[in-house]
Formats: C-alpha cells, structure tokens, sequence
C-alpha cells in the first residue's frame, strides 16, 4: 500500500479534529467504506444517518480502532491514527500507538457494553484506574460527578442487570466521559431502548452538547433529535457520503435523489 | 461359591483405607490446582496471535487427550529416568494427572471466555485497557462462571482418575486397599470400602460445585 501521498502530520493550520483521508473497509469483496472522505471540526456534532448497511457505524468503529484500516489515513488532532511515523514513512499502527491515540476518543454503544459483574459507580472507575493510572480516590469524585450528571448517582451501587436500558446507558456515557475524551463516539445509543426511556438519554447527549466543546459524532436513526443538536447531518449511502449539510439545509432542502427517499421512507415509518 | 461379607473385618481395616484416603484427596487436590493453572495458561496461549506455536500448542493438547492417562504416567515415571529424570512416584503422578487434565481444562476456560460477548472486549478498548487488565478485570471474571460446571466435572474426574496412581505405587487408597488384599486375601471388603468412600466424597462435591456456581454469579451480579 502506498501512503506516500498522505502527510505524516497535518499542517498547523489545516487540523480538523477528525480527518478521514480516503478510508477503505472492506470484508472480503464486500466494500464497506469507500475512499471516505470526511473532516470534523472541534466542538462539532456531526450525526450519521443512512440505510443499514451503508457504513455508517464502521465510520465510528474505525474511529475507535476496533476495526483495521484497508486504505487511506485516519487523523486525528493532526496525527495519524491508524498509522504511525517509522523513518519518516508512514506504517500500519501497532498497539502502544493504538493506545496513546486513543486515550482522546471514548464511545457508547447500542448495546451499552457495561461490565455486568461491576457495580454503575465501578464501571466508571475502571477505566481512569486501570488505563489512566488514577488514585482510586479521585477515579471516585469524577466517577460521582459524571454519574450525578447523568441523573444516576442514587444507583450508583447497582450492577447493569438490576438497571432499564435507558440507565445502563446513562451509565455508559458516564462511563466514557470519564476517560476525559476530547471526542465522542456514540452508536445507536438510542436503538436498542424502548420508546418511552430515550428521552431520558438524548437529554443527556443535548446536555453534552449544550455544556462541553466536546467534539462529537453520533450514528442515530432518529431524525429529529439529529436535527435539533447537530451542527452537520452526513448522510451515508452504499460507504459513500451521499449529501452533507447543516440540518435545515438537509432536511428542508435535500439534493439528492437517494437521500430524498430515505427521508420520505423515514418519515412514513413515523 | 459363597459371599462372605465380614463386618469386624471391613471395620478393622476402615481407619486404614481412611489415612489412604487424605492421601487420595491430596493427589487430586494437587492434581487438580495443577491442571487450573496450567489449562488458564494454555487456553489464553491458545488465543494469541502467533500462529505457529498456536498450532504447536494445539497438537501437544490433542496428543494428550487422545492418549490414556495410566500410559502417561507410566511413560514419566519409568522413562523418564532412561533420559536422566528420576521422579518420585508421587512428583512424576502429579505432573502425570496436572497435565493430563489440563488439555480439557483448557478447553473448558476456552469455550468460557468465547462466552463472553465480543462487546465486553469492544469496551475494554474504548477505554484504552490493556488486553491483560482486558482478560483479568473483565473477560476472565465473566468467563468463571460458565467454565465452573465444566471445571466440576473434572474436578470429579481427577479424584475417580487417582487410583490410576497406584500403579506406580502412590499410597493413595486404591494403593492401600491393594495391600490390604495381598496380606489377607480378603478383596471383597477393601474393594467395596473404596467403592463406597469414592462415592460418598463424589456426591457432595457435584453438590457443593453446583452452589459454588451460584454463588459465584450472585457476587458478580451477573
């Protein structure tokens, strides 16, 4: 693979927080991000919607470094995620790389992904204990702090399985947030909740958006609440980026023909 | 031909079979703890990257499984000190029984750590912890409870499988009924009293495994 052509950091004064530089994915034959192309800006909210299928979680997967790159460059902040500089060349990342990059980005899943044998308040100690080598004492307070934020500090002391779906998410926020990322990732948070409990975790994820610079990229199938909190709506089709565009500019005013449609079939759904 | 059960016998000759017996209990014990770490050590070998010494690996466990257990401890105690390596009967049975068991015991961790859903470990890296804190914070603490009925059974099959240690002369029970049979040729009471201590100590272990199991999801609050 050739990487000559990607810098080995980005300029001062061209560094989105988030670069996708050409991002390939693909399993097999099966071509699931294409040449992605995409910048996120500090502080900004971008929501990803689109089909099943159309990539759009991989975006965030890659993100995260859960999935390996087939083509093209992730940066972040400037450097290379997904790679690494050895003798002034770009190189595949390996994990001490992997590791460092990541202590800036933190993730909530669909299916929240708690450790069901640890209490709400242990969850979100582990990781400043264990990765961030924080006193188990100050791990607590900011453990305590997030958990109030989130409105589950009365439940502190419960494992996930005596827990509503709408809290064990809660919960995973906190838990992310606890890590002090300076970019969110969140997956379908909503999608695996019932109806009456998502409330309680968009008002959540509005509350981030409204009181930290937090820089924030959100798969989500709920057209609204994407339209009421972004800054930027990517609408994802076939691992292409169909249409992009504020959310006035999107949902009023759509250009594409594709995109068109999945508004209308979305809205029927409604 | 005459059954001729004598009970001042089989009680002359129970305090014996019962010291045999803490012998027996320590064989498996030791048997026992042996082949736990050595299987948790094969099973997350088995689960690294490196491919050939995962193959390699792969084989010596079937190659063990596939072989009886009395051949191996007759193949370690006596040929081994033809190659320089003179065990006592009880180092050589010990190491025979440990890692006999080990190559199930590794699969039972194994499939309990495939039980973990692929998510814990997704969490574990998104908040950057290392695959050691991965596996003994979060993959292995959930992966305990799905191998514990596994680890019972062989927990049962290593303390039937230690009368096979008499044959290199282990004074375990089987040992001591044994020679309870050459000095009086009386068989049908040390036999049947090993029978029966066998399966009083058998029962209440499946027992006691199966709370073990529950108790240990209620502390994990799974």
């Amino acid at each position: 693979m050739d990487l000559s052509a990607y810098p080995l950091e980005l300029p001062e004064n061209d560094r989105p927080m988030v670069r996708f530089m050409d991002v390939t994915k693909s399993y097999g034959t099966l071509v699931v991000l294409d040449k992605l192309n995409l910048d996120i800006n500090r502080g900004e909210m971008v929501s990803v919607i689109g089909p099943s299928g159309s990539g759009k979680t991989t975006v965030l997967r890659m993100l995260m470094t859960l999935e390996t790159i087939n083509g093209g460059v992730i940066y972040v902040d400037g450097k290379p995620l997904t790679h690494m500089v050895r003798n002034g060349r770009l190189v595949l990342a390996e994990e001490a790389h992997l590791r460092r990059m990541r202590a800036s980005i933190g993730m909530c899943f669909q299916h929240f992904n708690l450790f069901p044998h640890m209490t709400a308040l242990q969850n979100c100690m582990e990781g400043p204990v264990q990765a961030l080598g924080l006193p188990r004492a100050e791990a607590r307070t900011r453990a305590e702090e997030l958990l109030a934020m989130v409105g589950m500090i009365e439940k502190k002391d419960q494992h996930p399985s005596r827990l509503s779906g709408g809290q064990q998410q809660r919960v995973a926020i906190a838990r992310a947030l606890a890590m002090r990322p300076r970019i969110m990732l969140f997956d379908e948070v909503t999608s695996a909740l019932d109806p009456e409990v998502i409330g309680e975790v968009t008002e959540v994820i509005r509350k981030l958006v409204a009181e930290h610079d937090l820089t924030m990229l959100m798969v989500t199938h709920q057209m609204g609440f994407a339209r009421d909190i972004s800054d930027r709506i990517c609408f994802f089709y076939k691992g292409r980026i169909e249409e992009q565009g504020t959310p006035q500019q999107f949902f009023n005013n759509p250009q594409k023909e594709r995109t068109q449609q999945f508004l209308r079939a979305v809205k029927d759904a409604d | 031909m005459n059954f001729d059960w004598r009970w001042a016998f089989a009680l002359e000759i129970l305090p014996r079979l019962l010291r045999a017996t803490v012998n027996t209990l320590l064989a498996a014990g030791i048997g026992y703890a042996i082949a736990m770490v050595l299987g948790l050590v094969f099973a997350l070998a088995l689960r690294s990257p490196w491919r050939l010494p995962r193959f390699i690996l792969r084989e010596i466990l079937e190659f063990i499984r596939s072989t009886p257990l009395v051949v191996q401890i007759f193949f370690i105690f006596y040929v081994g000190p033809q190659v320089g390596i003179t065990l006592s009967p009880w180092v050589a049975g010990m190491i025979a029984i440990g890692l006999h068991y080990s190559a199930y015991v590794a699969e039972v961790y194994r499939a309990g750590i495939e039980a973990v859903p692929r998510g814990q470990w997704e969490a574990c890296r998104a908040l950057n912890l290392t695959t050691r804190d991965s596996y003994v914070r979060i993959v292995l603490p959930q992966a305990l409870p799905h191998a514990m009925p596994g680890m019972g059974n062989y927990l049962i099959g290593i303390f039937k499988d230690t009368p096979m240690l008499s044959v290199i002369g282990v004074t375990e029970l089987m040992q001591a009924a044994n020679a309870i049979g050459s000095e009086t040729y009386r068989f049908i009471e040390p036999y049947t009293l090993v029978g029966v201590i066998f399966l009083a100590l058998s029962l209440p272990t499946a027992g006691l495994v199966r709370l073990g199991e529950r108790r240990l999801r209620r502390k994990l609050g799974l």
